[in-house]
C-alpha cells in the first residue's frame, strides 16, 4: 500500500481537526470512549459534505450535464481512494454498501444463494459481532445448512488449533472479523485466511474494528471479501464497503435489483451491467461515498503506521492504569490487541458505572455490545466498554480511570 | 391507615430533592434508596416477573390485596433500583382507579426526566408501562367479579 506520510503525527494536533471533541457534556470537558460504536469526523470530511449539499450535488452516472460528471468522477475517485487505502488491485472490486452490515448481508445472500446448500457447513467464530452471524444463521436455517463457530480461550484468542477439525468437504466459507468489537483481538487473519485457502475455502474478514487502527492490504492477506462501515473510520454514517475478489464478483448474482445496475432491459429479460455496478442498484448514497473518500485521504496523511503506534501507546497506558483499580476484571487479555476495553468491577452492575461516567462528561457503552456469544462464554451479562481512537489521549484515560474511582466509591 | 394521595407522595419526593444541587448527591440519595427497597425473593426472580429489553434487569411482581395493588420489585443495578423505589413509593398500596389516572410529574421536577426516556435501556419506562398495565388488569378482573 503507498502510504504518504505529509504531517507527523501529533494527538494534540489532531484533536484540532475534530469539531465535536471540544464540547463539553454536562458541563464537563466530553472524554469519547465510544469510538468502537462510531468515530467523530474531521472537519474535513463534515466540510467536504457541506459543500457537496450547498455547491455539487447531483445525482451520478446518468447525466448529460455538468453537475453530474462532476459528481461521478468524484464519486469513482472516492472509490479508487478506497481501492488504495486497503490495497485491492481493482477498483471495480469495491462496491459501496450502506455498512459493514449490507455488505456482510449482500455477501451472505449472493453467495449464499449459489453455493450453500442442504448439509453444507458455513463457518464463523464465537466472538462475531451480530451482524457476521446473524444473516449466517439466517441463511443456514433457510438452506437447511449448518453453522459452525471457531471457538476462543479465556484470553479471548481464537482456537486455531481446532481450524483443521472444522474445516471439512463441507465448508463452504469462512466469514470472521479481524477484530473483536468486544474485546479488542485482532486475529491472525492472514495464516487463517492461508489455511482456509489449503482446503479451498474462500474467507470473508469483517473489518469494521480493524481498518480505522492497522494497516490493511487485501492483496496480501489474499483474502476473498472484506467488508468494513465508513462511520467507523472517521467517515459518514450510511455508507460501507464491501470488496471482493473479481473472480469472486463476477461470478456471484447481485443480491439487490434496480436502476444502474442493469445493461438491458426489455419487458421479457435485463442483462446485468459490468462490475462494480452490478452490485449497486439505485441511487447510492454517493455523498458518504465521498465523505469516506475524504476521512481515509485524512489518515492516509499521517500513515497507518503513526495511528496504530499512538494507539498501542494507549493500549500499555490504559492496560496498566485501569489494572491498578481494585475489582476491575478486563474481557480479553489477547497478545495482539487494539485499544478496546471490556471490563466489569467486582460487584457492580456496568450500567450505574456508566451511568455515573456519563455525568463526568465520559462516553462509554455499556451491556453486550451486540456479541451476545461472547458473553455466553464468559458467563456474564454484559460489560463496560471503553474504546479508544486515534485523537485520544493518554490524558484522558487518567481522568476516565479517575472517574471510575468516583463511581466505584459511589456504588460500594 | 389513610394513605396520602399520589400527587402528595410526589410532591413530598420532590421537596426531599430539593435540598440536592447537584448529580452526585442524587444520585447518592438514590444509591441510598435502593439499599432500602426490601428485595424481592429469589425465587420470584423469574422470567415472569422480569421486565424485557433492558441493560439491567428489573423485575415486577403485582399482587392484589384488600382492592389494592401492591407492587414489589428488583434491579440489578443499584441507581436503577432506587428509581423503582421512588416509582413503588409512589404508585404501591393503590387502587386500580388511582395508578390508571396518575400523571408521573415528580421524575421531571427532580431533574432525573432522562432516566425515563425511552432512549435509555434501563427498564424503567417499561416498568411504569408495566405498573399501568397491571392496573388495567386488576380493574378489569375486579369488575367481572
Amino acid at each position: 500500500m503507498a502510504v504518504q506520510k505529509t504531517s507527523p503525527f501529533d494527538p494534540a494536533s489532531v484533536r484540532k481537526d475534530f469539531p465535536i471533541l471540544h464540547r463539553k457534556v454536562h458541563g464537563k470537558p466530553l472524554i469519547y470512549f465510544d469510538n468502537g460504536a462510531t468515530t467523530q469526523k474531521p472537519r474535513v470530511v463534515i466540510e467536504t459534505m457541506k459543500r457537496i449539499y450547498e455547491k455539487e450535488n447531483s445525482s451520478i452516472h446518468r447525466g448529460v450535464h455538468h453537475l453530474s460528471n462532476r459528481m461521478t468522477e468524484a464519486y469513482e475517485e472516492a472509490r479508487n481512494t478506497v481501492r488504495k487505502f486497503i490495497g485491492a488491485a481493482n477498483s471495480h472490486e469495491i462496491v459501496f454498501t450502506s455498512g459493514t452490515t449490507g455488505s456482510i448481508n449482500a455477501v451472505a445472500t449472493s453467495f449464499g444463494e449459489k453455493y450453500v446448500g442442504p448439509g453444507d457447513e458455513v463457518l464463523v467464530t464465537v466472538m462475531e459481532h451480530h451482524a457476521n452471524l446473524v444473516p449466517w444463521q439466517m441463511l443456514c436455517e433457510k438452506k437447511g445448512a449448518h453453522l459452525r463457530a471457531i471457538p476462543m480461550n479465556d484470553r479471548g484468542e481464537l482456537m486455531l488449533d481446532h481450524l483443521d477439525s472444522l474445516f471439512t468437504e463441507r465448508t463452504r466459507i469462512l466469514s470472521l472479523t479481524h477484530v473483536s468489537n468486544a474485546l479488542g483481538t485482532i486475529n491472525p487473519v492472514k495464516d487463517i485466511v492461508a489455511r482456509a485457502h489449503e482446503r479451498n475455502i474462500p474467507v470473508m474478514i469483517d473489518g469494521a474494528q480493524a481498518v480505522q487502527h492497522l494497516t490493511v492490504d487485501v492483496t496480501d492477506l489474499d483474502c476473498d471479501f472484506y467488508v468494513f462501515s465508513g462511520h467507523k473510520i472517521y467517515g459518514p454514517t450510511g455508507i460501507g464497503i464491501l470488496y471482493g475478489k473479481e473472480k469472486w464478483l463476477e461470478d456471484l448474482p447481485p443480491y439487490q435489483y434496480g436502476g444502474d445496475m442493469v445493461d438491458q432491459v426489455s419487458m421479457e429479460k435485463t442483462t446485468f451491467n459490468e462490475l462494480p455496478l452490478k452490485f449497486e442498484a439505485g441511487t447510492t448514497n454517493y455523498i458518504g461515498a465521498i465523505g469516506l473518500g475524504k476521512a481515509l485521504e485524512y489518515l492516509q496523511g499521517f500513515g497507518l503506521e503513526a495511528i496504530a503506534a499512538h494507539e498501542n501507546h494507549l493500549v500499555d497506558y490504559a492496560t496498566n492504569y485501569l489494572g491498578q483499580v481494585p475489582g476491575v476484571r478486563i474481557y480479553g487479555k489477547a497478545r495482539e490487541r487494539i485499544a478496546i476495553f471490556s471490563f466489569r468491577m467486582e460487584n457492580i452492575h456496568p450500567y450505574d458505572v456508566g451511568m455515573i461516567l456519563d455525568k463526568l462528561g465520559i462516553a462509554v457503552r455499556t451491556g453486550t455490545h451486540c456479541a451476545q456469544p461472547v458473553m455466553q462464554h464468559f458467563g456474564i451479562d454484559g460489560t463496560l466498554r471503553a474504546s479508544l481512537a486515534m485523537y485520544n489521549t493518554t490524558d484522558e484515560i487518567k481522568r476516565f480511570v479517575s472517574g471510575l474511582r468516583t463511581a466505584i466509591s459511589m456504588l460500594t | 391507615m389513610e394513605t396520602k394521595p399520589i400527587r402528595q407522595i410526589q410532591e413530598e419526593i420532590v421537596e426531599e430533592f430539593s435540598v440536592f444541587d447537584n448529580w452526585m448527591d442524587k444520585y447518592n440519595y438514590l444509591i441510598e434508596l435502593s439499599r432500602d427497597l426490601p428485595e424481592i425473593d429469589a425465587k420470584h426472580k423469574t422470567d415472569e416477573h422480569l421486565i424485557k429489553g433492558c441493560q439491567s434487569k428489573v423485575w415486577l411482581k403485582a399482587e392484589w390485596e384488600d382492592g389494592k395493588i401492591r407492587f414489589t420489585a428488583d434491579s440489578d443495578a443499584i441507581i436503577t433500583k432506587g428509581l423503582i423505589a421512588l416509582l413503588i413509593r409512589v404508585f404501591s398500596n393503590r387502587t386500580p382507579e388511582e395508578i390508571k389516572e396518575a400523571d408521573l410529574e415528580f421524575i421531571d421536577r427532580i431533574g432525573l426526566r432522562e432516566n425515563l426516556s425511552p432512549t435509555r435501556s434501563n427498564g424503567l419506562l417499561s416498568m411504569l408501562k408495566q405498573m399501568k398495565l397491571y392496573a388495567v388488569a386488576f380493574d378489569v378482573a375486579k369488575n367481572k367479579k
